[in-house]
């Protein structure tokens, strides 16, 4: 066990470090959220400038044009990222995070070299169609039809919840190919460009009151047969793999996000006198044993992984299952430290991360559905009937 | 950074978990605790012999010259198979206490305010006064028997005894070098290893009471409400491992307060939740579940308890510059962002 960096590593750190203080200051203001152009000219830059001081798909292989580093430099990537205050990745979540890298693991050459270049180079921006409205939890039972036509299928049915649907490009899209097949066999995954005819985005409002998400009508929308990633009816399979990169390192940044918030929490209750309750000192104590220990787990996590070749095995679910409750807990603590006075204040950001908090249990799959995978995959107990 | 189990560590945990697994496996356990609890000095010595209290000494005293992750592992394994005993305690007081390196002495400890775990099975007691720890032998500690008066233990496998006021026997003590702070980080850090152990083996017993006992049909496990109370406990002692290791190799005082914290509660709620999954047999005396939670009990006390942890975990926060101030002093040449149409 050996929580020491290589000394490669440590000069990784530095290099990063020093770019990051050279850039940070020179960045604009951010935008307003709910100006969606704005932020995405925004998060589109941030990337850009990352891609041209070659820290773009960091932990991507060299042919699907990352750079190949160890998934202990992308730790450090985040790591120092998120200390400094850098943007975060924003609309380029989908691309950079899951659709990218089914791409790079499941894409033929050329789809890699036509998608992948513009997510690096932040060009191009994706989301995730995957929910319906009765195809969450149980997604499986999507019922978005894609029928052969020609040298395309034609699309109709309806996604929800679709994040940065406003902006994105491109969707990754799970439709039903055979709708007489087992639900699971049925299933492709396509790229459709969201500017085709056919496609209509409503956005949704959310309880934070943003606009994050959306409902993505699909009237007979046209999408070419070639850019349809892996087999027909061959999907699910494609699915998982994205999930498992989606659970397994999406979060880690937040990690160190939330140990700064803990530690700004602490100091404006020292400020405001709060601190002199013991009950909220020890309950921040104890949120300081939280995110220390879930930082470890991260580390454990990746050393696992840099051991098997990688890949993000299913101890992404317990990081995510721990990581989204202790997440709300930070912000029910952050109200408690405001007060009642400021506690229902939109100005004040933590009441906004407050509400923002509520999803994390719900997003990239339930915390009942988390467990379920830990139970049947980890432990090995018996499928539920 | 590998933060994984080198090779080296794995042989010694396999050690010492066949070790235990041949002399002290379920029957002498439950012999152990059934029989009115205390020290099986035998074994104890067996220990001894193996290495186990002098993992940390240097070798040229005798010692094997490992480091506290060794002993973490090493403790971990003791939670899992229960072993009663003042075990943390023995092994902080190998270079003071003639006969504990090699298991021949048992150490036990105290603080004010707390019951003596094993006192009358003692040859020395460890006593943890602030930031003073000083050990009593002979004379001096039989004094502090005769004065103690026997508490029912609710913890079968610890007899444990309540001794009047410790302050008066201090003169009487040899300091122990090192002083109180880093045995009782020390020793929290060891017994969150313990808990660990004990934590994992909840699980272990719920899993397989879940596939093994069937109701309405089906293995209970294949029902969604125990799948969930399984998961749970996955998730703490996860959480719990890597917390415990990490204060393991970092030592640092905060990141033990922390360890010890989510060990006890992982020891704690796992032994419940394992007790819930094995129903009214769980609620028996024949089950282990209840002698691994009234041990956890007795754990989270002892050492550093929650409400101390957490005052320590809370005093290092909101003082430092918050890591992600900004920087003011860089005046380089920054490149423009990019429009992106
Ligand atoms: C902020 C946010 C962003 C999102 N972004 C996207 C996106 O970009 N793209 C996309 O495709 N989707 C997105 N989603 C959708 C998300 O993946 C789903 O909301 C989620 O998978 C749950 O599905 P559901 O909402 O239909 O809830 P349901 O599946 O209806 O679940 C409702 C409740 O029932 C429980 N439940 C359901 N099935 C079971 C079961 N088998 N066992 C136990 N309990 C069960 C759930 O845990 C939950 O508590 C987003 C959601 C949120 C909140």
């Amino acid at each position: 066990m050996d929580l020491a960096y290589t000394q490669e590593e440590r000069e990784f750190r530095a290099r990063l470090r020093e770019w990051l203080a050279a850039v940070l200051p020179g960045l604009p203001p951010r935008p307003d959220p709910a100006d969606w152009p704005g932020r995405r000219a925004y998060d589109a830059g941030w990337q850009r400038l990352l891609y041209d001081a070659g820290y773009a798909g960091l932990h991507w292989p060299a042919d699907a044009g990352g750079r190949g580093a160890t998934p202990t430099q992308h730790l450090i990537f985040l790591e120092e990222t998120e200390r400094a205050g850098a943007p975060y990745v924003g609309a380029n979540f989908v691309g950079l995070l899951h659709a990218g890298p089914t791409i790079a693991a499941e894409g033929s050459p050329e789809q890699r070299a036509r998608w992948l270049p513009p997510v690096l180079r932040g060009d191009e921006m994706w989301c995730q169609g995957f929910s319906e409205p009765g195809a969450g939890s149980d997604l499986a039972a999507l019922r978005t039809r894609a029928v052969r036509d020609g040298d395309a299928y034609v699309v109709s049915g309806q996604k929800i919840w679709t994040s940065h649907a406003e902006v994105a490009d491109w969707c990754e899209l799970l439709v039903r190919t055979d709708a007489a097949a087992p639900k699971h066999r049925g299933i492709s995954w396509l790229a459709m460009r969201m500017d085709a005819p056919g496609v209509t985005v409503r956005p949704l409002r959310t309880l934070a009151g943003s606009t994050e998400f959306a409902e993505v009508f699909l009237d007979e929308v046209r999408v070419p047969l070639a850019h349809r990633v892996g087999a027909e009816n061959d999907g699910w399979r494609v699915t998982m793999v994205t999930l498992s990169f989606e659970r397994g390192t999406a979060f880690v940044g937040e990690v160190v996000a939330c140990r700064r918030t803990l530690d700004a929490l602490a100091a404006e209750a020292r400020r405001t006198g709060r601190w002199d309750d013991p009950v909220l000192r020890r309950r921040l104590g104890r949120l300081a044993a939280e995110f220390q220990a879930l930082w470890r787990l991260t580390q454990w996590n990746v050393s696992e992984a840099q051991r098997s070749g990688g890949v993000p095995g299913a101890g992404g679910s317990v990081f995510k299952l721990r990581y989204s409750h202790a997440r709300q807990e930070l912000y029910e603590a952050a109200a408690e430290v405001l007060g009642a006075g400021d506690a229902l204040d939109l100005d004040r950001e933590w009441v906004r991360d407050r509400l923002s908090s509520l999803s994390y249990t719900i997003a990239a799959g339930t915390s009942q559905i988390q467990r379920n995978i830990v139970a049947e995959r980890i432990l090995g107990l018996p499928k539920g009937r | 950074m590998d933060f994984q189990l080198s090779d080296d560590q794995r042989a010694l945990r396999e050690g010492i978990a066949q070790l235990l697994a041949g002399r002290f496996g379920r029957d002498r356990m439950r012999a152990a605790h059934d029989g009115g609890g205390g020290v099986d000095r035998a074994l104890w010595a067996e220990l001894g012999a193996a290495g186990l209290f002098a993992l940390r000494l240097p070798e040229a005293a005798g010692g094997v010259g490992l480091g506290l992750p060794e002993s973490v592992l090493m403790f971990e394994e003791l939670g899992r198979a229960l072993l009663p005993g003042p075990l943390a305690a023995t092994e902080l007081a190998a270079g003071a206490v003639k006969g504990a390196a090699r298991g021949e002495a048992v150490v036990a400890q105290t603080e004010a305010g707390q019951p003596v775990a094993h006192l009358a099975d003692a040859d020395a007691l460890l006593v943890l006064a602030g930031d003073e720890a000083y050990v009593l032998a002979g004379g001096p500690l039989r004094r502090v028997l005769d004065g103690a008066r026997p508490v029912r233990s609710a913890d079968p496998g610890t007899p444990l005894w309540r001794p009047a006021a410790l302050p008066a026997y201090a003169a009487e003590g040899e300091p122990v070098p090192g002083g109180g702070a880093r045995l009782r980080r020390e020793g929290a850090l060891l017994t969150a290893a313990e808990q660990l152990g004990s934590a994992g083996r909840s699980l272990e017993e719920a899993v397989q009471h879940a596939r093994d006992r069937e109701q309405f049909g089906a293995p209970i496990g294949s029902f969604q409400a125990v799948k969930h109370l399984c998961a749970e406990m996955l998730v703490r002692t996860g959480t719990a491992r890597a917390a415990v290791y990490a204060a393991a190799v970092t030592g640092d005082p905060a990141e033990i307060a922390g360890a010890k914290l989510l060990a006890d509660e992982a020891a704690v709620r796992n032994a419940r939740d394992c007790l819930q999954v094995q129903g009214g047999m769980g609620f028996t005396w024949e089950a282990d579940v209840h002698l691994r939670l009234k041990r956890a009990w007795l754990r989270a006390g002892q050492w550093l308890a929650a409400a101390d942890a957490e005052e320590e975990l809370a005093a290092g926060l909101g003082r430092a510059e918050p890591v992600g101030a900004p920087r003011t002093h860089v005046t380089r040449h920054t490149p423009r962002l990019h429009a992106a149409e």
